[in-house]
């Protein structure tokens, strides 16, 4: 799931720049915890610096790909991986409060950006 | 008759209305410093209460004419989604999780801690002004209710958990509203 998002600044798919990886690992920690009962997903993802100001957008797009692909039930918690970013906490409330992020999915600038990070390399 | 309205946009506003129905606003109340997330009146005074995305619940009134931020309520670690009084005003129920705060004007502190209980985002408390019971919406798809366990001692309340729907919906219960006139009845509504 993971693997096809973009960083917008960068070319190369973030799996490439190894920002995925520890996503990658704790996403699949997350899908194994998950029962039925719970219907959580916790994902970590590490910004590729930790100033980089497209912090909010990959985490928003992050949590766009697993709210579509997953069945509604699903809680999805993105955050920021502890100690990686300057303004994790800011970032990590932003993502985690649903209210702006349904205001920010309404931008279709916005929306435009998240679809082509989530769009697979060509 | 007054009508308040909040907004993403920080801002809280007052409104009038007239004989002949007409609604005016009177004030504009930028005190907050991030989205407003829920305003609710005073049960028997015109006094505002506002919760927020900044953390905190702010409390405005009348001054000579002029609205005014005339308390902010911290200690709050996350966005305050939502806010009630009981039916005297004298009590607050902020959610996040669940802390009441008490005083008279200006003076508000607070008396009570409902952690514990929530394992996600408290999204609304409502406080039923027939039975004192308070009731709160949750993330978790859970609807709680508490009632107070010792209620001769009204400036250390404790509250203990009377009811618990683990699955009330199938989504983030997002409002719960008591019935004004029946006691018991709570009313619910969901992402789902």
């Amino acid at each position: 799931l993971i693997r096809s998002i973009n960083d917008p600044e960068h070319p190369l798919t973030l799996e490439e720049l190894n920002v995925v990886e520890q996503v990658r690992v704790k996403a699949m920690f997350a899908f194994r915890q998950v029962n039925d009962a719970e219907s959580t997903v916790a994902v970590e993802f590490t910004p590729t610096i930790p100033h980089c100001s497209m912090a909010t957008l990959i985490g928003l797009s992050i949590k766009v790909k697993l709210i579509r692909s997953l069945p509604e039930r699903f809680k999805v918690d993105v955050h920021i991986t502890p100690g990686t970013h300057a303004s994790e906490h800011a970032v990590n409330k932003q993502l985690a409060d649903k209210e702006r992020v349904a205001a920010a999915l309404e931008n279709s600038h916005l929306l435009e950006v998240v679809n082509q990070c989530l769009s697979a390399r060509s | 008759n007054l009508l308040a309205t909040c907004s993403r946009d920080k801002s809280v506003w007052v409104w009038e209305v007239d004989e002949e129905e007409e609604y005016e606003c009177v004030s504009v109340l930028n005190s907050h410093t991030q989205d407003v997330k829920h305003v609710v009146w005073h049960p028997n005074q015109e006094l505002l209460a506002s919760a927020s995305y900044d953390d905190t619940v702010k409390l405005y009134h009348e001054e000579e004419d002029e609205w005014v931020c005339c308390a902010t309520l911290e200690g709050h670690e996350s966005t305050v989604w939502s806010v009630a009084f009981d039916r005297s005003g004298e009590v607050i129920l902020s959610c996040l999780p669940g802390v009441a705060c008490s005083g008279a004007d200006p003076t508000w502190k607070c008396i009570c801690n409902l952690s514990g209980f929530h394992t996600r985002t408290i999204y609304d408390v409502a406080w039923c002004h027939l039975t004192g019971a308070l009731g709160t919406a949750c993330g978790d798809d859970a609807i709680r209710v508490f009632e107070e366990s010792s209620p001769t001692a009204s400036q250390q309340p404790t509250f203990s958990l009377a009811a618990h729907v683990p699955r009330a919906h199938s989504q983030d219960v997002n409002c719960v509203a008591w019935n004004p006139r029946e006691p018991g009845l709570l009313a619910s509504c969901s992402d789902d």
